[in-house]
């Protein structure tokens, strides 16, 4: 993909450490196209960068940024352009994915993508004036609304796109032939497990055309992002994906390590992925207890639940926190594994075992259950892949990709698990994979039990972590170490940098623009939650409606991660 | 008649207390979670600390039904309307828990998106800390409605004068 772009493109420049390759803004249309040709069919983010004040002079002050993956799942590459106005071409008709990731950047930092066809604001709400993460807005300055947004238009264009009505000159839309009704699943209700709105016009008991609406829970992650120095943001990742916080906190930290080169001590790495494995299984339990509690079967709540909360107890006892844990600093964390861990993960691992095949006995040969997710809402491969899907989604479908076996990070060469896919992509398939994936990370845990190697659990240097209390309280040295590091952060050379793991709803990455200062310039985050929700509309659209509450329960959307 | 022919059949109470001694023991709420503090009610409803022990477990989905709104998560202006309609929608009486610190104050969301504290735009009856706050604190919070409610006349109008920002 590179190769076949840089002979395209004589004059573009790669950066290797960034993975960057730089074009002008005439050719990233084509580049884009040219990509997705040569096989890079996973768009993974489209993101602005905001160069206002920056340490060293830019030629633009936006730039933009494609960030996409090679259909072998093994390389990504990042194309960039700087644009001389708040405007750019629109790539949806390459990647269905892009529709939204471009709403974002509209809404965000107010490019105008041309020939796009929806594009309004995703995620602040429709009163709001200004462009948010661009630097000249003050990060303090909230807008009230006062009332949601109406929906209607939106819908008229997607029964339109779908050749049920008519538009006339005067803008006007013909009734439908189908005597529609309207209905808001959503944003607050059961079956949306947060606040997502959805808008569906329905034929009788089927959705005929759907639209979403997101942002109810944006919380600025971003911009928060920008105004904190790189170990205060790790509490902020924990409440990304909620259900699997330490696995934000991993993702996040290690892109930071990454950019400053550093190495982890081998037991922070196997502690790191052992603690990922236990997230990775306590979201999914999440996820499938409140799935099925969609389909009526409550009693699995109970049992895919309660051992969620001996999990707790471990993650208290390790961390201090139940569920917003905030356990890794850039370079390790925080604290060792206590005396007796060993003892408590066994009760935990299981503990889940009985409650995943008690349940899994109560489903597997249900013929309820088989009827009600067993083709229903089916995605294909191909069709996930332009959607933007990853993670347990995307697997489900069939595709084999998942980054710890693709692109092996940690340990995950040396451990034994497998990947687990589905053959028809539909919503059977989407909580078969996860209750399988739940016994493959217990494979991996049981891996690491007792194979834990001693040593440090944080790097051994004094720029990024901090000196023990004994050094702070004992010597001057300690005490000004510790007051820079708090005061100021660690501090990252100036580069953009994106790096990913393959976290519990599909591939988590960080793309993070430093400037050698403690803080980022900006952070972005490849959220696998919105990729799954843009794919959502898609998914739904000519099934029954009890299918559509189940289906959003399957591709379980974490709205913290999804909104940020 | 003579009024022990009756034995100890009746007993005379005040209606304040017969009213609030049945409400106080099943409190219908409707949770609003949009955040992560929703994972911990989802905790504070399962078995090991089990809401229903204090007569709050029927999770109503419509307002119309609840008469405990408890608010768990983060509320973002966009989110804010929705807030309040819901609040609006919930008959009389009703009771708000505000549970956790973004529900309370914005957390540490000082930016351009969240409402600072829900008491901006409802009246707020009890404030759980905690980010989030552990399943006990929400407990607590309920037996702490569960008490204010016994010394109220069940004819009083609770909040009547507040006036939130989106009231205007
Ligand atoms: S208080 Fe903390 S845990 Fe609760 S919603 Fe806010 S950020 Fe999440």
């Amino acid at each position: 993909m590179l190769k076949a772009l840089q002979n395209r493109f004589k004059h573009s420049i790669y950066l290797e450490k960034s993975n960057i390759l730089s074009l002008k803004e005439e050719e990233i249309f084509e580049a884009v196209k040219l990509a997705f040709d040569e096989g890079g069919t996973l768009l993974l983010d489209i993101t602005i960068i905001d160069y206002l004040d920056f340490i060293s002079p830019q030629k633009e002050r936006f730039a933009l940024i494609y960030n996409i993956r090679h259909k072998t799942f093994k390389q990504n590459l990042l194309l960039k352009c700087f644009l001389s106005e708040a405007k750019a071409q629109s790539v949806s008709s390459i990647y269905k994915a892009a529709n939204w990731l471009e709403r974002e950047c509209y809404d965000q930092y107010g490019i105008v993508f041309e020939h796009h066809p929806n594009l309004k604001r995703i995620l602040n709400h429709w009163q709001f004036e200004g462009f948010p993460l661009r630097k000249d807005y003050a990060i303090t300055k909230g807008q009230l609304c006062t009332q949601s947004v109406n929906l209607m238009p939106e819908m008229n264009e997607r029964l339109l796109e779908k050749g049920l009505i008519t538009k006339d000159k005067e803008g006007n839309y013909s009734k439908c032939e189908k005597d529609l009704m309207f209905i808001n699943i959503g944003p607050s209700h059961p079956a949306t497990h947060g606040t997502i709105r959805n808008f569906c016009a329905m034929d009788g008991e089927t959705v005929i055309a759907n639209v979403s609406e997101i942002g109810y829970l944006h919380r600025g992650f971003e911009k928060s992002c920008e105004n904190h120095t790189y170990n205060q943001i790790i509490p902020y990742t924990d409440r990304l994906d909620y259900c699997s916080a330490t696995t934000n906190n991993v993702a996040f930290a290690k892109t930071v390590e990454e950019m400053l080169g550093l190495t982890l001590p081998p037991r922070a790495v196997a502690i790191r992925v052992l603690v990922m494995e236990l997230s990775r299984i306590i979201n999914h339990l999440v996820c499938l207890a409140a799935q099925l509690v969609d389909m009526g079967a409550l009693t699995n709540y109970w049992y895919l639940y309660n051992p969620r909360e001996t999990a707790y107890d471990f993650f208290s006892k390790l961390t201090g926190a139940r569920l917003t844990n905030s356990y890794m600093r850039i370079g390790g964390m925080s604290y060792d594994l206590y005396e007796g861990y060993e003892d408590d993960l066994k009760i935990i691992m299981k503990e889940i075992e009985e409650g995943v095949s008690i349940s899994l006995g109560m489903i597997e040969h249900n013929r309820i259950f088989h009827d009600r997710t067993q083709n229903v809402c089916p995605v294909s491969a191909s069709e996930a892949i332009n959607l933007g899907l990853s993670g347990p989604n995307l697997r489900a479908a069939g595709v084999q990709y998942d980054l710890r076996s693709a692109k092996p990070y940690y340990l995950y060469n040396d451990l034994d698990f497998d990947v687990i896919v589905g053959s028809v992509g539909d919503i059977y398939d989407r909580i078969m994979v996860r209750f399988e994936e739940i016994n493959q990370s217990l494979r991996i845990m049981k891996q690491l039990l007792g194979n834990i190697p001693d040593g440090d659990i944080c790097v051994n240097d004094a720029s990024v972590v901090l000196p023990s209390k004994e050094n702070v309280y004992g010597s001057i040295e300690g005490t000004m170490n510790h007051f820079k590091l708090i005061y100021e952060g660690v501090k990252v050379p100036e580069q953009e940098y994106y790096s990913c793991i393959e976290a519990t709803n599909g591939e988590l990455g960080f793309f993070i623009v430093a400037d050698g200062s403690g803080r980022p310039h900006k952070v972005k985050v490849r959220a696998p939650s919105f990729g799954a929700m843009s794919a959502y509309t898609q998914m739904v659209e000519g099934s029954m409606l009890a299918d559509a509450v189940l289906n959003l329960g399957s591709i379980n959307i974490i709205a913290g991660e999804m909104d940020r | 008649m003579e009024l022990d022919m009756l034995g100890d059949a009746v007993i005379t109470t005040r209606l304040d207390d017969a009213v609030n001694w049945a409400r106080e023991s099943s409190l219908w709420p409707f949770v609003f979670g949009t955040a992560c503090c929703a994972i911990e009610f989802m905790s504070t409803a399962a078995s090991r600390h089990d809401i229903s022990r204090f007569g709050a477990e029927v999770v109503r989905f419509s307002p119309r039904q609840a008469d405990l709104l408890l608010v768990a998560g983060t509320i973002s202006y966009k989110q804010a309307p929705i807030l309040k309609q819901i609040y609006d929608q919930m008959p009389e009486p009703k009771w708000v828990i505000s549970m956790g610190a973004c529900a309370c104050s914005g957390g540490f969301y000082d930016n351009y998106t969240t409402l600072q504290g829900i008491d901006e735009i409802i009246p707020v009856d009890v404030y759980v800390a905690g980010c989030p706050p552990r399943p006990e604190s929400v407990l607590d919070a309920l037996m702490m409605i569960q008490e204010k409610l016994k010394k109220e006349s069940f004819s009083q109008d609770r909040a009547g004068d507040f006036v939130g920002k989106l009231d205007a």
